[in-house]
């Protein structure tokens, strides 16, 4: 069967993570190589790194990042923000990232899509999808890009349709009206793309306790939820999350931290 | 130092796959060259692909003679998702020929309502323990997916692990020297790494 995922995000800022984080122990807060491995310790599914960058020198620093975390976690791993080409593409899965994320660059070109699937395959592919409710529209949600700041004239339904027949391999779906809130996902939108899309589906957005996990897995459909201050700030851990989603009957993964004589 | 051949046909992240052997101890080498990966103790095929793509690039270059040849040497062979493929007779993708070291074939899955194609996540692996590479991994351990096709040996001894998505399939083949994973073991965390150390060390 299937495992539901918890994909934890970073957010990276000139070779840091923007959140704070309160681990046990010493740890060196703030280094995204050290956070990552102390997730994947945790048994966390995936992760996905954003560049919040805006330089040159940023962006050098990031790459940065993604290969020494390439070095230290054995799952796969995704990584956005400032991608707009396939060359940046190429450069970001060569870092030694499974698969690349774009949101606004694909709403301004969406062939951008295509040209990532054909060439490096869809499953490397992921849309990020950025929406707000707004009855005027057809599906009752809009798609707006730059960080939630513009509205453009897309329905978030039918943008989501074309991403995946473009190629998009997997799409998240993350709700501006509901991120911050930590009151639960967007439930609504959340079940209406799980149900008409064949590519996975993960939520983003309003996370504050377990069981807005659950409900999003189940009510909503999603096929992964992604989390990042509920554990960032120590406030759950991820067996925490998973005990509590087993104990729900949803089903996720469970492995040993280590079994190799290596570490 | 045990030395790992990792072929490289342009195929995925292969990457990935050199970083797990390194960091397990043993001496990963990428090449493309068949003279070099000869010189090499054990062989990995990794990487994701099309049949058809990959098929053209084993034929064109010669590393499809190379496999053939390094498999009757009897040294021991990894197959990484498309490598668990391509060791088949033939693939329902675009009817490829494959290189036919194990009988059988592959099919894709079946288009029913609610199953998603590609299979991609995590799922238990059920094994038998038949095979070294599958020592002290726990039973039905979860492990990274990503296909649309599996395999389908025609004999039952071929098989060596097993897994459900809309259907049970073949997720591990063994036959003689070689092995093959239809999941990624480098990302499949803890699981995934002790098949490659098996593969490095007790294959």
């Amino acid at each position: 069967m299937l495992l539901k995922r918890i994909i934890v995000c970073l957010d990276v800022r000139n070779g840091k993570t923007t959140k704070g984080i309160r681990f046990k122990g010493n740890v060196d807060i703030g280094d995204p190589v050290v956070m990552a491995r102390h997730y994947y310790e945790e048994g966390v599914d995936e992760l996905v790194f954003y560049d919040i960058t805006a330089s040159a020198e940023g962006r050098r620093l990031f790459l940065d990042v993604v290969e020494r975390v390439a070095l230290q976690i054995f799952i796969p791993f995704c990584v956005g923000g400032g991608i707009g080409s396939v060359q940046d593409m190429r450069d970001t899965l060569m870092a030694g990232a499974e698969k690349v994320s774009i949101n606004s660059q694909a709403v301004k070109n969406p062939r951008i899509i295509q040209e990532g699937a054909s060439r490096f395959g869809s499953q490397c592919i992921v849309l990020g999808m950025d929406a707000l409710r707004d009855p005027s529209m057809p599906s009752g949600y809009r798609v707006v890009i730059n960080g939630g700041r513009t509205p453009t004239e897309r329905d978030a339904l039918q943008w989501a349709l074309e991403a995946e027949k473009l190629g998009a391999g997997e799409i998240v779906v993350n709700s501006i009206d509901a991120d911050g809130t930590k009151e639960g996902y967007e439930l609504t939108l959340t079940r209406m793309l799980s149900e008409s899309l064949q590519i996975p589906v993960v939520a983003s957005g309003g996370a504050g306790k377990p069981e807005h996990l659950a409900e999003v897995l189940l009510e909503g459909k999603a096929d992964a939820a992604l989390i990042a201050s509920m554990v960032h700030y120590g406030e759950y851990t991820i067996p925490q999350i998973k005990e509590y989603l087993t104990a729900q009957g949803i089903p996720v993964r469970f492995s040993p931290s280590s079994l190799t004589n290596r570490c | 130092m045990v030395t790992i051949g990792i072929m490289d046909y342009k195929a995925g992240n292969i990457r990935s796959v050199l970083t797990a052997v390194q960091y397990l101890g043993a001496k990963g080498i990428i090449s493309d060259d068949p003279a070099v990966l000869k010189r090499c103790d054990k062989l990995i095929i990794p990487g994701d692909g099309e049949a058809q793509a990959v098929m053209e690039v084993l034929t064109g270059s010669g590393l499809g003679e190379f496999l053939r040849e390094y498999f009757q040497s009897g040294r021991p062979i990894l197959g990484i998702c498309i490598g668990c493929q391509i060791v088949l007779e033939r693939s329902e993708e675009r009817s490829t020929p494959c290189l036919g070291f194990i009988p059988g074939e592959v099919v894709r899955f079946p288009r029913q309502p609610g199953l998603k194609v590609p299979h991609m996540g995590w799922n238990q692996v059920h094994h038998d323990q038949s095979h070294p590479i599958f020592e002290g991994v726990p039973e039905d351990s979860p492990c990274y997916f990503v296909h649309s096709y599996y395999p389908v040996p025609r004999y039952r001894e071929n098989e060596a692990a097993w897994t459900e998505y809309g259907v049970s399939f073949v997720s591990a083949l063994k036959k003689d020297n070689l092995v093959a994973l239809q999941f990624h073991p480098e990302k499949s965390a803890a699981p995934g790494l002790k098949m490659i150390e098996n593969f490095i060390f007790h294959c």
